[in-house]
């Protein structure tokens, strides 16, 4: 298995970045030219949040009150910052993020991380793959830096406070190339970076001569590691893995095509769709799987990405059925400028042994197979509408019966007692009914039902179910269930819900529960 | 020669007309049982037609022993509120564990549903519930079940609630109503075995005629109790017995396919 590979992007102003791209001014030009900083309201004022370079130069800084700042320069602008917005822009972006890796994370406030272990070689190096990070987000006018790390605490580091386009190769002295970044590089809160400062640590290199045990002792009630320099230098290291980064203990199989000229026609896509899925075949034949769920990434030219997802209810290697069900999905897609990019992943591929083909090459005249049905109906009619009845732990009608997807085995079962004769249909409600009776607890000799009365010809019953206390309030009254055939010969199963004088409530109801055959 | 070779429109005619049906002929691609909503004897009558045709089915070279094929049961939203879902418990035992239901919105899903079943190989029939005479229900659209259903060899069951008898392409149109049971045998005041009263008002290969069907010990009993609507006037009549009143003609057909008594 390859050493695992992060890559970590920081968009170093990315608020006034978006700032200036919403208002659509190049870097300096414009809006930008003016000093201007984005303010956010708190219990003492307003306070700096981000600043664009005239401001800096003019001497407004990051965390000063906006008066201070006016003082310096009074003809600094200021706009309310917008930090939701922020975070929604950089959610796109790391979807977006994911076309130099199959996963990627955000990393707030502005920041994003994407594992880009084993890709490298799809761009031509991993120095390459910096360059084109870099020339994407510069096309899209964000100021960044970003590195490749073994782990996402060094990456992090790197691209924070190391040298631009740091690539740290696994088999480097991490805590050497790394010793002379400053303690900020950890991602410590800020009472703890000031604890470290007032200790004289000021660059990483320099934790390690404290001593281990001094800093654990300081630090023993600290669990969060952001609040502990000995966590996250063992998260840097890579001594200790990090939740963040989801254990991924194969690489998916993954096929990708770049395409020279951005592709806006539906028959183009559908091609591009058919190469894929045929690479997409030849890579799980090589892995001897077969894919249950498959994803479509479509790469816009101006940022979008549209992701189409579609789940298979039996592994397959069947590069025409994958087209077939994507096609279907592909109809609303909004291709704008152009799609650069189309990527297929299979996030879930199970086992599935290589076998004969077909030689007869009749698959027209023999029909489908049951999984290729079940696919096609669970594609048109949505994932709730093919199921199978099973059989469930209870003793109450409605809830003896469960549904399941059609090819899921099935659950192991008690078994029904043959006696019971159960009717065919079920009404999903059961439907009151009023009926006439000699006695309360008698049997029943006539009702009515939608609006038509019925005259009870023959009755067996009843048949007590009694309620299931364990599930339900105690205020649930047992069923008296009857067969009843009617004197035309329909026949219905009804029960009365609750006996006279059960303390339970009024007069018992009756209720139409089933239609028997 | 070219009049001994080919059959006269007369020959035609007798040859579909003199057979009767009965129990334990070969499934047809498809069939519609028209029945009223209040009542489960569509679905019964569709479910044991097709269950008759399934156990009389030829076996072919290389079939597997026990035929593990799933049965389809397609409803539209409409059928499921009129009248109910499958219930597992009151299924036939041999399809309990087999059946996959499949929900539709629209009565166009549904036949969709309906033709993308019939081209599976790995079913052995399929039912489906339809509420009234849709629109999407045309004669195309029934046209296409069939020759979908005779291609691919999966009988269809159709069942026509609250439907009106419309243009059809059905191979076999049935009408059906529920007919009191059989008094069973240890409690004569309870419902017995199911019977229904069944009008086979179109069929390509049989005459029309009423029938009372019911279920005897996994096996499907007709016993004829005479013409349909529209009766053929010239059919020589099968048996002297026949003619003669109600439920002369009893064909009993064991699971195993012989005729017990006729």
């Amino acid at each position: 298995m390859a050493p695992r590979r992060i890559l970590s992007i920081w968009l170093a102003a990315f608020a006034i970045d978006r700032w200036r791209l919403a208002k659509g001014c190049a870097r300096g030009e414009g809006a930008d030219a003016q000093p201007l900083v984005l303010i956010t309201e708190t219990a003492h004022g307003s306070r700096i949040q981000a600043t664009n370079s005239a401001a800096r130069n003019a001497g407004a800084r990051i965390g000063t009150m906006l008066a201070d700042a006016r003082t310096l320069c009074p003809s600094i602008v200021a706009v309310p910052d917008n930090p939701a917005g922020d975070l929604a822009e950089l959610e796109k972006l790391a979807a977006w993020a994911m076309r130099w890796g199959p996963w990627s994370a955000l990393d707030p406030p502005d920041g994003l991380l994407v594992d880009v272990t084993a890709v490298a070689h799809l761009f031509g190096g991993e120095a390459k793959l910096l360059a084109d990070v870099h020339h994407a987000f510069a096309a899209r006018g964000f100021v960044m830096r970003a590195a490749i790390a073994p782990t996402a605490g060094a990456a992090w580091a790197l691209a924070h406070y190391g040298p631009d386009r740091a690539i740290l190769a696994s088999e480097d002295d991490m805590e050497a190339r790394l010793s002379d970044l400053p303690v900020a590089a950890l991602r410590l809160d800020d009472d703890v970076l000031t604890v470290l400062r007032r200790l004289g640590l000021k660059q990483l290199g320099e934790l390690g001569t404290v001593g281990r045990d001094a800093l654990h002792r300081r630090f023993r009630n600290r669990k969060s590691p952001a609040a502990n320099p000995l966590v996250r230098m063992d998260q840097l290291l890579g001594r200790m893995p990090e939740p963040l980064l989801p254990v991924v203990p194969q690489q998916m199989p993954l096929v990708q095509r770049r395409l020279m000229e951005p592709i806006r026609h539906r028959a183009l896509l559908d091609t591009v769709l058919g190469d894929l899925a045929a690479d997409m075949v030849r890579e799980l034949e090589g892995t001897g799987q077969g894919a249950r769920r498959l994803d479509l990434g479509l790469w816009r030219v101006d940022g979008e990405v549209v992701v189409r997802t579609l789940e298979l209810a039996a592994a397959t290697r069947d590069a025409g059925h994958i087209v077939r069900l994507f096609g279907e999905k592909l109809g609303d897609v909004d291709a704008g400028f152009g799609i650069e990019l189309v990527r297929l992943r299979a996030s879930w591929a199970e086992a599935l042994p290589a076998n004969q083909v077909d030689i007869e090459a009749a698959a027209e005249r023999h029909g489908t197979s049951l999984s290729a049905f079940v696919d096609r109906l669970t594609m048109r009619l949505g994932p709730k509408a093919v199921r199978r009845p099973v059989l469930k732990g209870s003793h109450v009608p409605e809830r003896s019966q469960a549904w399941q997807p059609p090819l899921s085995p099935e659950p192991p079962e008690q078994g029904a007692f043959r006696f019971h004769a159960r009717p065919l249909k079920l009404l999903d409600r059961a439907e009151p009914i009023a009926v006439l009776y000699a006695t309360p607890d008698g049997f029943p000799q006539r009702f009515r039902w939608r609006g038509e009365v019925h005259e009870i010809s023959r009755v067996e019953g009843p048949e007590r179910i009694a309620p299931e206390w364990w599930r339900e309030r105690g205020s649930a009254r047992l069923r008296d269930y009857y067969r009843i055939e009617d004197d035309t010969g329909r026949r219905y199963w009804i029960y009365r819900y609750g006996i006279a004088g059960d303390g339970r409530g009024g007069v018992p109801e009756w209720f139409l529960q089933g239609l028997y055959a | 020669m070219i009049q001994d070779s080919l059959p006269t429109a007369a020959q035609l005619a007798s040859d579909a007309t003199s057979q009767r049906w009965q129990p334990g002929l070969d499934a047809v691609a498809q069939s519609e049982i028209f029945a009223s909503g209040r009542e489960g004897s569509g679905a019964g009558v569709a479910l044991a037609l097709a269950l008759d045709a399934w156990r009389h089915r030829v076996r072919e070279e290389g079939d597997e022993a026990e035929d593990r094929r799933a049965v389809v049961w397609v409803q539209t939203r409409a059928a499921v509120k009129r009248g109910g879902r499958p219930f597992r418990a009151g299924l036939p035992q041999e399809i309990r564990h087999r059946l996959i239901h499949v929900l539709a919105e629209k009565d166009e899903d549904a036949l969709f549903a309906l033709e993308e079943a019939v081209r599976c190989r790995d079913i052995a029939f399929v039912i489906g519930e339809i509420v009234g005479s849709p629109r999407a229900l045309d004669f195309t659209a029934s046209r296409r079940l069939t020759l979908a259903a005779e291609r691919h060899g999966v009988p269809l069951m159709l069942v026509r609630l609250d439907g009106t008898r419309d243009l059809s392409s059905a191979r076999q149109r049935w009408a059906v109503q529920a007919a009191p049971s059989a008094r069973p045998q240890w409690n004569r005041q309870a419902p017995g075995v199911p019977a229904w009263q069944a009008e086979l008002f179109r069929a390509r290969k049989h005459p029309p005629g009423l029938w009372r069907l019911s279920e005897d010990a996994g096996a499907l009993v007709a016993e004829r109790t005479g013409e349909g609507q529209t009766a053929v006037s010239n059919v020589a009549a099968p048996s002297p017995g026949a003619a003669s009143s109600f439920g002369a003609s009893v064909a009993i057909l064991s699971p195993t396919g012989e005729r017990v008594s006729g």
